[in-house]
């Protein structure tokens, strides 16, 4: 029987199984399909100070194996997630839930953080400075080592539950901006967000996404993802969570030999709304093969 | 919605670059016209989104136009392939607001959701008719079996080589008691602009296509809605144009 319990700044995970942000709305969807209370847990929807409508559509582009997408964090605000979303989501899912965060301003991180805190439900902030389809916000604050360990500091000082900062990989050195929010009092790193990338519609030779750029998705990143997983949870003695392009269970086991102590699923949840349950039945058995006991052993076994 | 795996039973070609694919399996999630299915293609990442056309137990009949390289693999599947696909996604008409005398408006590719609605009425005894828009006659599909089922039959061709010349919006008047639409997005505003009671249905490139990634939003009067989860149909009376 392997052991699949991993943990999470302090929380235990029955899994680490968690499907990311932007994938997974309110859990809603998925819930119609499965108990999602089998997951270690979810990231909900990017949530902002106000609410947004997002970027104009299309929104969305295929690539080879992946896909590019410009949602631009659509969301309905903090103050209806409080009171519509998590009391509708307490009703099918049990455990303490990832909180995703986005903003515009540092004051806004502090304002969205510091609601959804005090929140009983919510178990991790997830402070997303990476979010590359908005403007003058989001992948701004990430990719400035300064700015981050701004955004994590003034996060830190108005919450109780742990921090963890979502990195950008449109960066040259990740693993300095890892290290500031490491510095400025991160409880834990998550990384990457999407690859920055952009298609054009050959008939009308203009951008195939509205907003021209998007964030790339999908197994076509995961060698990226689990390179900058490597060299960060190499460097920072904080909780990693890794995720880019994780699709199977084997997927799962090289992203924590890789140093994740768990590991984020995203667009695979979009082809196929059961992945992170078949993920989940198929760890077992992919771990037993390659001797694997708990699955605690092999955070980092790459180092 | 449920995720099943089909079965190809027959894809032939109908008309210019347009196919009709018939699959076997489980349909039973599948509960209105107007919904549609999402359809995982070997070798491509994200699912395709085609309008169920007709359905019966078991049986699912989807027809499909060749707009980009994953509708032109689809051209190239044999009987007998099995696919993965997500059905009973999205609302579908509201069949309760048709009255005595529906008009189903479509639109090239956006004709296929009709026909399925259109037998559905004729089983609650009321009397649709059809208005089809086409670019050209060998683009015409559907117009024989819709005359079949006893519908009264429009038919415009936007270069005039069949029926009469121009869009569907000619073809409509006020004896109609409710329009049911779909088609290209420039027939669905000229058809809003009539001012008449009815109901659209909406197209947009999709991610998931049932409701998780916010890919196909739109702004309606109340808010934000999903094209794949709340629609893709909308009452008129819905959308802020």
């Amino acid at each position: 029987m392997v052991d699949l319990r991993t943990t999470l700044c302090g929380i235990e995970l029955d899994n680490p199984v968690i499907p990311a942000s932007g994938t997974f709305g309110y859990g809603r969807e998925f819930a119609e399909l499965y108990d999602i209370n089998m997951l270690g847990t979810f990231s909900f929807k990017g949530t902002t100070k106000e609410p947004r409508f997002g970027n104009p559509t299309p929104r969305i582009a295929e690539s080879a194996s992946g896909m590019l997408n410009a949602v631009g964090l659509q969301n309905p605000g903090v103050d209806k997630v409080i009171s519509e979303e998590l009391p509708s989501m307490a009703k099918f899912f049990r455990k303490p839930v990832m909180a995703n965060v986005s903003g515009f301003s540092v004051e806004d991180y502090v304002y969205t953080c510091e609601r959804l805190d005090k929140e009983p439900q919510v178990g991790w902030l997830e402070v997303n400075i990476s979010c590359p389809n908005v403007h003058g916000g989001g992948m701004s604050f990430g990719t400035d080592p300064g700015a981050a360990a701004e955004v994590t500091r003034a996060v830190k000082k108005v919450t109780t539950k742990p921090v963890i900062v979502k990195l950008t990989p449109n960066v040259t050195d990740i693993v300095s901006v890892a290290g500031a929010c490491e510095e400025a009092g991160a409880d834990g790193i998550s990384l990457i967000n999407t690859l920055l990338g952009m298609r054009i519609d050959l008939r009308s030779r203009r951008p195939l996404l509205a907003n021209t750029t998007g964030g790339l998705s999908g197994p076509a990143v995961f060698p990226v993802a689990l390179r900058m997983v490597w060299q960060v949870s190499k460097a920072v003695g904080i909780p990693v969570v890794g995720m880019g392009g994780v699709s199977s269970a084997k997927d799962v086991i090289e992203m924590m030999m890789a140093g994740a102590c768990a590991v984020e699923v995203g667009a695979a949840n979009l082809t196929d709304p059961l992945a992170c349950k078949k993920i989940i039945e198929a760890l077992p058995s992919e771990a037993e093969k390659l001797g694997i006991a708990s699955l605690k052993e092999i955070i980092g076994a790459a180092h | 919605m449920k995720q099943e795996i089909f079965k190809i039973e027959q894809n032939k070609v109908l008309a210019a670059n347009t196919y009709e694919m018939v699959l076997s399996g489980d349909t039973s999630a599948v509960t209105s016209p107007g919904q549609f299915v999402n359809i995982a293609l070997p070798g491509r990442f994200l699912r395709r989104p085609v309008s169920v056309c007709d359905c019966g137990p078991g049986r699912l009949t989807l027809i499909y136009k060749v707009l980009g390289e994953g509708t032109a693999d689809m051209t190239e599947m044999l009987p007998g392939t099995k696919l993965s696909v997500l059905t009973g996604l999205g609302n579908g008409f509201d069949l309760s607001r048709s009255g005595e005398r529906p008009m189903l408006a479509g639109g090239g590719v956006g004709i296929p959701p009709l026909f399925w609605l259109a037998k559905e009425l004729i089983k609650q005894g009321k009397r649709p008719a059809a208005a089809l828009g086409y670019n050209t006659a060998g683009e015409i599909f559907l117009e024989k079996e819709f005359r079949e089922l006893g519908c009264e039959v429009l038919v415009a061709t936007a270069d005039g080589s069949y029926g009469t010349k121009g869009y569907v919006t000619s073809l409509i008047n006020e004896r109609f008691s409710q329009i049911y639409a779909c088609g290209p997005t420039p027939m669905l505003k000229a058809i809003y602009a009539l001012g008449m009671p009815g109901q659209l249905s909406l197209e947009e490139r999709m991610g998931c296509g049932f409701g998780a990634c916010m890919g196909c939003s739109i702004k309606v009067k109340d808010g934000y809605k999903r094209i794949c989860k709340d629609g893709p149909v909308f009452g008129m009376e819905e959308l802020p144009w």
